[in-house]
């Protein structure tokens, strides 16, 4: 079981975390940034994550700030 | 739960990158930052920071620094460390500043063996002036200076920098290394810090190319661009080891 | 000897080179070029025994830069070269003056413009003093005219470095250079500057430092440019300096700088024999440059005469000083063999009798 804290501030919607996240947990949100683009948000409602903390790694921004397992 | 991620400490308080939407520099600082808290280096770095994208990186990094003007990041380099041996040095360079305008300096930085570490950004263009011709756009790529494409008769060839920093003699190690995937970003994590300790040990010049996307200059979507590094970059750049002189035997 | 106040015969760049380590120069960075090389041969030998660094560069680019590093950890540094290879250190010159960083350097000047020849000259008075890089910045420029003064000046220019953090340039030529007198080291006079505030040393214990002259703010761009022009008002008037002889009751005011101070010294003498009321004025300090003393002068009525190796470079910030108070003329020869006594004297007379109409060059 695992849980990651996006700050959306640092998120620039490039979308990598989306295309990385091994169970797809991280979604396009309805949110936009200051810029109109769409935000992700961590959607785990199976509590499939398991911290592997890829998101975290590929996000260029540190939009992922803390990710726990 | 046990956290297994966070913001480096070397980073700073507050930072917000200046880079494009899925830009790599955002990795490769990271990178950096990591090692200088788990080298413990921060208290004792000081970085020569060099001009293009990575222009702002002392408003990331939270050591430091001294601005070098443009190619000259290795020369300002030597001047801190025959200055201040005891002090962690470093630079971090786009592929312009390091092997274009700045290749006289980086290459007899590692000739002389300087106990530096330098980090290369090599996206294949100059990015922070909008996507021009630089030593590393490869053979038939379209930038605003080359709209025809690279070729030989207007252009020559691209560096293959890491490959010509390793045949200096005063080079400890280095390595080309990419950041399109999650066991790459990790195997340059580990030659990062590996181009780091050459320097702690004594040993000479430390010296990693980080083959990296600029999704902004090459018209495509981050994830499109990390599938050129792949495809376009590597046959060109192949990743590898190409100096370690602590696994060379008689070294 | 070398740290003594015995009197040694010495070559005005071993005086330099010397000068510097006694000044506490911890690194040395340069590139090889005539007629100030003996400098880098010097410190090549001195350094390594003094456990100082010291690193034959591969560029006059990569030495100044070098240079920047060093002294931005809060060491004592300096580079030494001669005209067109300043040329290539201008760009660093600009930043490290943006950045306020003490860089010294050292230019023993030859012949230009381009490659030039080797024989003397002193063609770079524009270079130096206004600046040969981008943008608004100024540079402090002290200029010898004796081996005695490149001792005494490489001191002060470590100093006056490290005092405003501010670049300094020691305007020697190939003359002072290459030519031995008499010098005597003595001790550095001056007292040790304080640099913990800014220097680089890795940020332990406190904040992290970044030295660096990128304006991204326009706001703050307009006030570093004015402040690096305060701080210049305020070296201005604390370090401005320079020397006169006879001028008070004078009707013509011989002025050079560096080693043709030499000569207009003996032409002075020469033509008071001869009956003309001759004084002598010499800038020190190039930059800054005494306009005040010069304008004094000028509205006492005393005219003036330029003397200088080049086409006229001092002769205009003269000009400027006297504003149309008194009358100046100039007396050159743009590079080659330094304007002789009486070559001075023939010119000065041409030059009254001809109320300053035109300019006296040699040929």
């Amino acid at each position: 079981m695992g849980k990651i804290v996006i700050d959306s501030n640092r998120c620039k919607s490039c979308y990598l975390c989306v295309s990385t996240c091994p169970k797809g947990l991280i979604k396009k949100s309805s949110k936009t940034n200051r810029l109109g683009d769409y935000l992700v948000e961590f959607d785990d409602k199976n509590n499939e994550c398991i911290g592997c903390a890829m998101c975290a790694k590929r996000c260029p921004d540190m939009a992922i700030t803390e990710v726990y397992r | 739960m046990q956290q297994v991620f966070s913001i480096p400490k070397s980073m700073k308080k507050g930072f917000r990158y200046t880079f494009c939407p899925g830009c790599d520099h955002g990795v490769a600082i990271r990178l950096v930052a990591e090692l200088l808290d788990e080298l413990n280096l921060q208290d004792k770095a000081i970085c020569s920071t060099s001009i293009g994208c990575s222009v702002f990186l002392y408003d990331f990094l939270d050591v430091d620094c001294v601005e070098a003007p443009h190619g000259r990041a290795c020369a300002s380099a030597t001047g801190v460390k025959r200055a201040r041996p005891d002090k962690f040095v470093f630079t971090y360079q786009g592929d312009g500043d390091f092997a274009s305008i700045g290749l006289a300096e980086s290459m007899h930085t590692a000739l002389r063996g300087e106990c530096v570490s330098a980090v290369c950004i090599n996206n294949t263009t100059y990015g922070m002036t909008g996507g021009q011709l630089g030593p590393t756009t490869i053979m038939g790529q379209v930038t605003t200076t080359s709209p025809y494409g690279r070729n030989k008769e207007y252009y020559g060839y691209p560096i293959r920098i890491a490959e010509q920093i390793a045949l200096c003699d005063g080079t400890a190690y280095s390595a080309r290394v990419a950041l399109d995937t999650i066991p790459h970003i990790n195997q340059a994590k580990q030659a990062l810090k590996k181009a780091f300790e050459v320097q702690l040990q004594g040993l000479g010049f430390g010296f990693v190319e980080i083959l990296s996307s600029c999704p902004t200059n090459w018209h495509m979507t981050p994830q499109e661009a990390h599938i050129r590094v792949k495809e376009e970059m590597m046959p060109v750049f192949p990743l590898g080891v190409y100096k370690d002189v602590t696994t060379e035997k008689g070294e | 000897m070398t740290d003594s106040n015995e009197k040694v015969l010495i070559k005005g760049n071993y005086a330099i080179a010397q000068a510097a380590i006694n000044a506490g120069c911890q690194c040395y960075f340069g590139y090889p070029i005539t007629p100030q090389t003996e400098i880098g041969e010097y410190l090549s030998a001195q350094m390594p025994k003094l456990g100082r660094g010291y690193v034959c560069a591969e560029s006059e680019i990569a030495a100044i830069n070098m240079v920047v590093g060093a002294v931005s950890t809060g060491v004592r540094a300096m580079t030494s070269s001669s005209s067109l290879a300043v040329a290539l250190m201008q760009e660093a010159l600009s930043y490290a003056a943006s950045d306020e960083l003490p860089v010294v350097l050292v230019n023993v000047m030859r012949a230009g413009p381009g490659l030039g020849y080797i024989y003397p000259a002193q063609g770079d008075y524009n270079q130096s003093v206004t600046g040969g890089g981008n943008g608004d910045y100024k540079i402090i420029v002290l200029a010898p005219s004796t081996v005695q003064e490149c001792i005494d000046y490489t001191y002060r220019a470590f100093y006056l470095a490290q005092k405003y953090r501010n670049p300094v340039i020691l305007l020697a030529d190939g003359l002072l250079g290459q030519m031995m007198e008499p010098a005597c080291f003595g001790k550095d006079p001056y007292p040790e500057v304080d640099v913990s505030s800014w220097a680089l040393t890795g940020a332990k214990g406190r904040e992290s430092r970044a030295i660096y002259s990128l304006g991204t703010d326009e706001k703050k761009q307009v006030q570093h440019i004015y402040n690096l022009f305060k701080k210049f008002e305020v070296i201005a008037e604390n370090e401005t300096s320079y020397e006169e002889f006879e001028t008070e009751d004078a009707d013509i005011i011989l002025t050079a700088f560096g080693s043709m101070t030499r000569n207009i010294k003996a032409a002075m003498k020469v033509l008071r024999n001869k009956g003309i009321k001759a004084g002598c004025f010499r800038p020190i300090t190039l930059s800054p440059f005494p306009y005040k003393r010069i304008s004094e002068l000028a509205a006492k009525g005393k005219d003036f005469a330029v003397v200088e190796m080049n086409m006229g470079q001092m002769f205009k910030d003269v000009k400027y000083a006297i504003d149309g108070k008194s009358r100046v003329g100039l007396i050159n020869r743009p590079v080659g063999e330094w304007l002789s006594v009486e070559e001075i004297v023939e010119a000065v007379e041409k030059i009254m009798e001809k109320s300053y109409a035109t300019s006296i060059q040699y040929s």
